[in-house]
């Protein structure tokens, strides 16, 4: 296996807009707004970024296809600039794309940015939209909430537990993102509810509730990334670097071969253990303080937690309602409110994940501020449905950890 | 050269409207309706339609070997989906019948049934061959009408060659009568109906005598030799009129099934015959008549096999299998009889690209999919690279047919957000015995409580998606739960 691109790779800027229903802003609006931020962060100059990568994934909503929009928004002087789309993973592949191309000496500093405009549908939740021409002719008329909720009875079924114990379990997990997401004043969705309120909310798709269910937002994050040697010239300290970054993508086996039984992520817990390895984590349960995973249901965050190898197989239930990844919990998960509250526009959110834990690992996240002092964080996103997906997992840490 | 049905079976839907309430619904505007206002009806799911119907009744009747001796394949109906694209074809690529096989859709009369088994008959007659004659209907009928409270849904299924069979052809007459009781214009949705006094004196009782009389005759058979005598007028003393009139046995006359599931059109005929081919016992004479601008009567005599041989599941099981449904409005709704909102979600295009199903035409309607012949893998769809991770062969996958395979349930939801003309949307994750899966739309679920990890079920052909745009359908595969009544789908 490669060596990896461990600490090859240092963030030197990042930059979110407010997340949520922007009514009066376009996209265009939204990529200045992040990018604004994250090179006022970066304290460089914008004719410095060398390349850039644009994730957006239901571009037909708003942006349309190519590069062109974030060279156009942002008036990028005539670099290269390359639109990627993993479905909900694609913030975290605009990062891969910027970060590698730093590593391989291909570029000094590259801009990772992802946009999505989703509130110009009509409606609430995401987009239904051709999965296809010949997939519209055979797959299950399934949303996202449908495909997502069929954990829960495959991980009832195989782990034995109820009904109630699982719900409970998962009305803990969103009680916790809207504590959190509270607190952040970027978060589209900001009150705090109570476990009676998710349990007694409208079904969406049996057995998630409304509020089993992630915000469907406007927004867009940024990321500007470079060497550590040359964030170290610009006079950049305690430097956060990248020490993994792995993807892992469904070939079929979940939703055409029987070895799978649906209550788990395959892809997640190839690409963790991979980066894992490349980071050189061992006990990823001791030596991980911050999670930012893709709790898009609450359901897929608890199993989630097993798949990041945080807690063993069968048990996060335990851990979720012992509270070990609440704010104040051993391993906070969500401290920013997750996409359950701080929003998901989908090209943006593996972007946003890294956002939080690069502010959190700085001490500049304010109220929710973690009393941790972070080492290493880890996002994980997801994009597509639990029988075929893509799922990146994203490791960064202080310089030298 | 003795020729006769070789196979039968019938398909009724699953829904049971209650009469009682559709009388009710309509009781301020035709209070007259309160005399219809008994017993229920059968109605089709919003996926099913004339052609799904038919579809299943065949896969009720046949036997995994009789699949492969059918020459030829009569579709018979007033409901077809397709006024342009021949029906009986997409049936023929649910069923895997092949390409060497003479396809028909036969309709236009209320006797579409009986004149496509007629046909069929003299077929086997003249050239010794096996043709398979299924039949569906489900009537478009308006609020408050007679019609939309005698209607039924429902298929059947007739294999016809030389031979004895269960019941071997006797004899037979067949009159054509421009006799005008109702019709249904180009372009129209709905039937116009004459007053039905003039339709029962002048046409029941004149047109069908002449023919029985005239099949009677050329069998050499008495009238009161008859055992079975199937005739399909919703009021049961119109069949009981006509057996006076005829010298028939009151006690030959069959139920018309009018108190469970309505009269299934042009297909009733068939639908009866096939109830009475499950209770005949060997030597019996079935009289069967089907009237709508003239009237065609045939006469079948039941040999020994018609105590051995049967569909999967008989006309009395697939009564008992009903259930009680005295939601109307969504009667009304899935049928376009009212205007629902239906939100903005069911404004996804459903454009099919034709390239596409006829390129994948085996995969979408027979459901074939691929075994691979290094690792007996199975998996669906049909790829080139094995989906087994231990193997991966490279264009190993014979064709391999799922849509009688057994299957249980792996995962599954019940989806309130995606657009389903009926919500909740139910589907989910669906594992064969003997390997493979699939992510499948599930259908004719009646309450949560029927599903759960592992539960039994079985596949049906369904439509898929109605493209309103553009008048096209899209059928596929959907799971339903095997009935508690019945042992499992069935065949290999």
């Amino acid at each position: 296996m490669a060596k990896g691109i461990r600490d090859k790779v240092a963030i030197l800027g990042m930059g979110c807009s407010k997340f949520g229903e922007r009514w009066n802003d376009n996209a265009e609006d939204l990529m200045v707004e992040s990018f604004s931020e994250a090179l006022k962060d970066a304290g460089i100059e914008k004719d410095q970024i060398e390349a850039a990568w644009f994730s957006t994934a239901i571009e037909e909503q708003h942006v349309g296809k190519s590069g062109i929009p974030l060279a156009m928004a942002l008036r990028l002087p005539y670099i290269p600039v390359t639109r990627v789309e993993n479905y909900c993973a694609s913030g975290s592949e605009a990062f891969r794309g910027a970060v590698y191309a730093v590593a391989s000496g291909a570029a000094d500093i590259a801009l990772a940015l992802g946009v999505e405009k989703l509130k110009d549908t009509g409606y609430g939740g995401l987009p239904q939209r051709s999965r296809g021409g010949l997939n519209d002719m055979y797959w299950s008329n399934m949303s996202a909430p449908g495909s997502f909720a069929q954990l829960a009875s495959a991980y009832q079924a195989k782990h034995r537990v109820s009904k109630q114990d699982l719900k409970q379990a998962m009305a803990h997990i969103s009680v916790k993102s809207h504590d959190n997401g509270a607190k952040n004043p970027k978060a589209h969705l900001r009150k705090p509810i109570t476990e009676e309120q998710v349990l007694n909310a409208p079904m969406i798709a049996e057995p998630l509730g409304l509020f089993d269910c992630c915000g469907v937002s406007d927004g867009s994050a940024c990321a500007i990334v470079t060497t550590p040697d040359i964030a170290a010239a610009l006079g950049k300290k305690d430097l956060i670097t990248v020490k993994a970054l792995q993807l892992a993508v469904s070939n079929g086996t979940e939703v055409q071969h029987n070895s799978w039984d649906g209550s788990y992520f395959m892809t997640t817990r190839a690409a963790s253990k991979r980066a894992y390895q490349e980071a050189g984590i061992e006990k990823p349960r001791t030596a991980i303080d911050l999670l930012e995973v893709h709790d898009c249901f609450s359901v897929t965050e608890l199993v989630t937690m097993e798949d990041l190898y945080i807690s063993p197989e069968g048990e996060a239930i335990n851990d979720v309602r012992n509270g070990f990844y609440d704010s104040d919990g051993k391993v906070p998960c969500q401290i920013d409110g997750g996409l359950k509250c701080f929003g998901h526009p989908i090209g943006a959110s593996g972007l946003r994940m890294l956002y939080e834990i690069y502010l959190q690992m700085q001490g500049r996240a304010g109220d929710r501020q973690t009393a941790h002092d972070p080492v290493f964080g880890l996002t994980h996103n997801l994009g597509g449905f639990p029988h075929q997906n893509v799922c990146s997992v994203v490791i960064v840490g202080q310089q030298g950890a | 050269m003795s020729v006769g049905i070789h196979a039968f079976g019938a398909y009724i839907p699953k829904a049971r409207l209650q009469r009682e309430v559709m009388a009710r619904a309509y009781s301020w505007f035709n209070p007259s309706l309160a005399n219809l206002g008994k017993g229920e009806r059968a109605i089709a799911n919003w996926d099913e339609d004339a052609l799904t119907m038919a579809v299943e009744a065949a896969r009720n009747a046949l036997t995994p070997q009789q699949y492969t001796q059918i020459d030829g394949l009569y579709l018979a109906s007033t409901s077809l989906p397709f006024q342009d694209r021949q029906n009986a074809g997409i049936a023929a690529e649910a069923l895997h019948l092949g390409n060497d096989l003479h396809t028909m859709d036969i309709t236009g009369s209320q006797r579409a049934g009986t004149s496509a088994l007629l046909t069929a008959l003299q077929i086997a007659v003249g050239n010794q061959r096996n043709t398979l004659v299924i039949g569906g209907e489900k009537r478009q009928t308006k609020a408050s009408s007679p019609l939309q409270l005698t209607s039924g849904d429902g298929g059947a299924a007739l294999l016809v060659g030389p031979g004895e069979g269960v019941a071997t052809l006797v004899g037979y007459a067949t009159q054509s009568v421009d006799f005008v009781d109702h019709y249904r214009g180009q372009n129209q949705p709905f039937d116009y109906v004459w007053e039905e006094r003039w339709v029962r004196d002048e046409g029941f009782l004149k047109i069908v005598p002449s023919a029985v009389r005239q099949a009677l005759s050329n069998a050499d058979i008495a009238a009161a030799e008859i055992d079975h005598f199937c005739f399909p007028s919703p009021a049961r003393r119109v069949a009981g009129m006509l057996a006076k009139t005829l010298g028939i046995s009151d006690s030959a006359v069959r139920d018309n099934l009018q108190g469970r599931t309505g009269e299934a059109g042009s297909i009733h005929t068939l639908l009866m015959l096939t109830h009475a081919l499950e209770e005949a016992t060997p030597g019996q004479l079935i009289l069967i008549a089907g009237f709508g601008q003239g009237c065609d009567a045939l006469l079948f005599r039941t040999t020994d096999q018609v105590v051995t041989q049967g569909p999967m599941k008989d006309v009395n099981q697939l009564l008992s299998a009903g259930c009680q449904d005295d939601n109307y409005h969504r009667y009304l709704a899935i049928n376009d009889l009212v205007t629902i909102e239906q939100g903005l979600r069911a404004e996804v295009d459903k454009q099919t690209g034709l390239t596409t199903l006829y390129r994948n035409k085996e995969m979408l309607l027979g459901l074939i999919g691929g075994r691979c012949e290094t690792c007996d893998t199975l998996q669906y769809p049909k790829s080139n690279l094995c989906v087994n991770p231990d193997c991966g062969a490279l264009n190993t996958q014979a064709d391999h047919p799922f849509s009688n395979l057994s299957c249980k349930v792996n995962s599954y939801t019940a989806d309130r957000l995606t657009y389903s003309p009926d919500p909740p949307a139910y589907y989910g994750m669906v594992q064969f015995d003997e390997g493979g899966r699939a992510m499948l739309d599930f259908t004719d679920i009646f309450s949560d409580s029927e599903l759960s990890v592992g539960q039994a079920m079985c596949l049906m052909f369904r439509v898929k998606d109605y493209d309103v745009v553009r008048g096209f359908r899209r059928y596929f595969w959907k799971a339903v739960p095997i009935d508690n009544a019945f042992d499992n789908n069935g065949k290999p």
